[in-house]
């Protein structure tokens, strides 16, 4: 017998806390798997958010710091410019990155500080119980929104990779999601290309996944990773947006 | 120099390789000199986008072991207290300064010491104190500044130089060559990338809440040992006081030209500059009282000081107060008279000159 | 070639992403619990697994492995 696939090595043994289908597990364990193959163990310092993804050190056999809800990119920015020979990465939800962090998120992106964002897009706040994020779908449902999300009361929702891409600090956004293998499978090449392009140097880079919150959508989870395609990524459309050659 | 300058100065000889700020009066010649003298000292400069955003960058720059300070005023340093209490949580060395100016909201410019309840009592969320140092002078910067680093880092804390408007743009000689750059303390638990040790993590969440108690016993017995060894305060002319002004920062500088005058009237009174605002001097206060009957508060403020006086005076003595608030500085031989008629009102017989 | 998969049945929440993306119908929602109290994924071993990992790919707690023989 030949072993395919194993659980990468720096996953710690701690049982996931997320909800059944998540998409958080799979991100999780892409960003190990890829620092694992480009053997940055000892490279590399995680940001870990507020919000469902706080807990990463229980998980993370890397350095890991946890920053207040919002603030990661600025937090990341601190750690880079002191080691600028790390690998530097926030782990980032909607809320942290696109309300109370958009600030700190915009303006590092804009210094083209030479970190990785990677942004987690799950339309919905998890942590607390599934309200509205920026990112929410119009008409879409949540406990702040519970008659559907007008965009006259509460905006529109935020496309954060398309933002980014104006500033002339960006260097490589790309949207991805977690949905279904064959995105996963871009998904981990996006986050390989993040990472191995701030080793080289290249800049500000930022990675939307697009994730399944089966709970607070309140569905199924084959249900959710259908909904990622049917109806998030019409809002959200999957791709690069920027790529400086490097 | 110019106390703003001179305080950054300070912290470059100090080892402060790191500085995040934003703008704001009157401190902005603080940002501006480390964005001229950082590059070259091979330091770091960054203007940030707003006081969070650099108190955020302070963490992260601490936990990765680097020496770094941001500074501002009254408005930004309430953007700043949150940061605050994470820096505190996550035992994370950091030097934060205030040049108050008046306030409350968006105040005047003008220096005043409107943000002593908000530095000595913790001043974000959670059971936390932050040693707070009140320097007097610009030359006394070359004291106070390396010793915040020194305690940021000896113990693990933030630490909060509570400057003002009037101290950071008054000019005074200043000799650094006297200025003692802190040790190097060894930092075995900054984030440096996990090669040839395990994984670190630095955070402050604590679900389980007799964990978190736990921590919160192990934070209150750091500040009692701050408390025990870390009390700083300079007297003059307490001997034969009858009378003792309690006054910091540049309100101990007008204190000093008020008992100038009343000590040539005969009048007896001494004063008690602490220069830790946190760990408050409520020992030697304590002491005094034994002795002395009056004490007489003064503050650039509406009263905030004057609760930690009568705190440690534990109902002996009298205390008096006068504060201006909002950036008004008045003058010494205005707090003279002031102090006059409270001395003769407390002291009736004897012979003393009556104004 | 024969795939085939290991579950770690105590990491599993039983939500049956590995079940909706098999192509070979190999892993079926078993009336076991484990001690989360979740309904476990269970692989059954005469079908025919290519061994594909889109299993292991969308399990969100990592608990498969994919080996073949």
């Amino acid at each position: 017998m030949k072993t395919l696939y194993a659980r990468p090595k720096l996953l710690k043994e701690a049982h996931f806390h997320y909800c059944p289908g998540c998409g958080h597990g799979i991100i999780n364990r892409l960003l190990m798997e890829v620092i694992e193959e480009l053997d940055l163990q000892g490279d590399a310092i995680c940001v870990a958010p507020a919000g469902c993804g706080m807990l990463l050190y229980n998980y993370f056999e890397i350095d890991v710091v946890e920053s207040a809800h919002g603030r990661g990119a600025a937090v990341a920015t601190g750690i880079k410019r002191v080691r600028p020979q790390n690998l530097v990465f926030s782990y980032q939800g909607d809320g942290d990155l696109a309300a109370i962090g958009t600030a700190e998120g915009f303006h590092a992106a804009n210094r083209g500080e030479n970190i990785t964002v990677i942004f987690v897009n799950n339309g919905v706040y998890g942590m607390t119980g599934g309200q509205m994020a920026p990112t929410t779908l119009l008409d879409q449902v949540t406990t702040t929104t519970p008659t559907g999300r007008d965009a006259g009361l509460a905006g529109h929702p935020v496309r954060i990779c398309e933002v980014f891409a104006v500033l002339d600090g960006t260097s490589y956004l790309e949207r991805v999601a977690v949905n279904k293998p064959a995105a996963v499978v871009k998904a981990k090449k996006a986050i390989k290309k993040a990472f191995q392009r701030q080793v080289d140097g290249a800049g500000f880079s930022l990675v939307e996944i697009l994730s399944p919150c089966p709970v607070n959508w309140k569905m199924g989870t084959l249900e959710a990773c259908r909904w990622v395609d049917e109806a998030m990524v019409r809002q959200f459309p999957l791709g690069v947006f920027k790529e400086v050659p490097c | 120099m110019s106390g703003n300058a001179a305080l950054a100065e300070a912290a470059v000889l100090s080892g402060c390789t790191h500085y995040f700020g934003y703008p704001i009066t009157p401190q902005n010649e603080i940002t501006e000199y480390m964005a001229r003298r950082m590059p070259g000292a091979g330091g770091v400069f960054i203007q940030s986008e707003s006081e969070i955003a650099a108190v955020n960058m302070v963490l992260g720059a601490s936990a990765a072991g680097a020496r770094s300070m941001t500074s501002s005023s009254g408005p930004g340093m309430s953007l700043k207290q949150e940061g605050i209490s994470y820096l505190v949580a996550d035992e994370l060395p950091a030097v934060i300064v205030n040049m108050m100016r008046g306030g409350p909201g968006m105040g005047s410019i003008a220096g005043a010491q409107s943000d002593y309840f908000q530095a000595t009592r913790g001043g974000g969320h959670g059971d936390y104190r932050t040693v707070v140092l009140a320097p007097a002078s610009v030359p006394e910067l070359t004291e106070i500044v390396p010793l915040a680093f020194d305690l940021a880092d000896k113990y693990r804390s933030p630490v909060i130089i509570l400057g003002d408007g009037i101290l950071g743009q008054m000019m005074e000689p200043v000799d650094f060559d006297g200025l003692v750059r802190p040790p190097d303390y060894e930092k075995s638990w900054a984030l440096t990338g996990a090669r040839g040790r395990p994984a670190q993590a630095i955070y402050s969440l604590i679900f389980d809440v007799k964990l978190q108690e736990e921590k919160n016993w192990k934070l209150q017995r750091k500040f009692r040992l701050i408390e025990q060894d870390e009390v700083r305060y300079e007297t003059h002319l307490v001997d034969d006081a009858e009378m003792i002004v309690v006054a910091y920062g540049i309100g101990a500088r007008i204190a000093k030209g008020a008992i100038k005058r009343l000590r040539e009237e005969g009048h007896k009174v001494g004063m008690i500059r602490p220069i830790t605002l946190w760990p408050f001097p409520m020992k030697a206060l304590r002491e005094m009282a034994q002795t002395v009957r009056d004490f007489f508060v003064f503050e650039l403020s509406a009263g905030q000081m004057v609760e930690d006086v009568r705190l440690a005076l534990e109902g002996r003595g009298r205390v008096h107060f006068y504060g201006r608030p909002g950036g008004v500085v008045p003058m010494p031989v205005e707090l003279y008279r002031i102090i006059s008629r409270h001395y003769c009102q407390a002291h009736p017989d004897g012979d003393r000159k009556q104004r | 070639m024969k795939g085939s998969i290991q579950i770690d049945r105590e990491r599993c929440k039983g939500c049956a992403l590995c079940i909706d993306f098999c192509p070979q119908n190999c892993i079926r929602l078993s009336d076991e619990l484990n001690l989360k109290g979740y309904f476990v994924a269970a692989f059954d071993e005469g079908m025919d697994c290519t061994a594909c990992r889109s299993c292991a790919l969308m399990c969100p707690d990592v608990a498969i492995a994919v080996s073949r023989s």
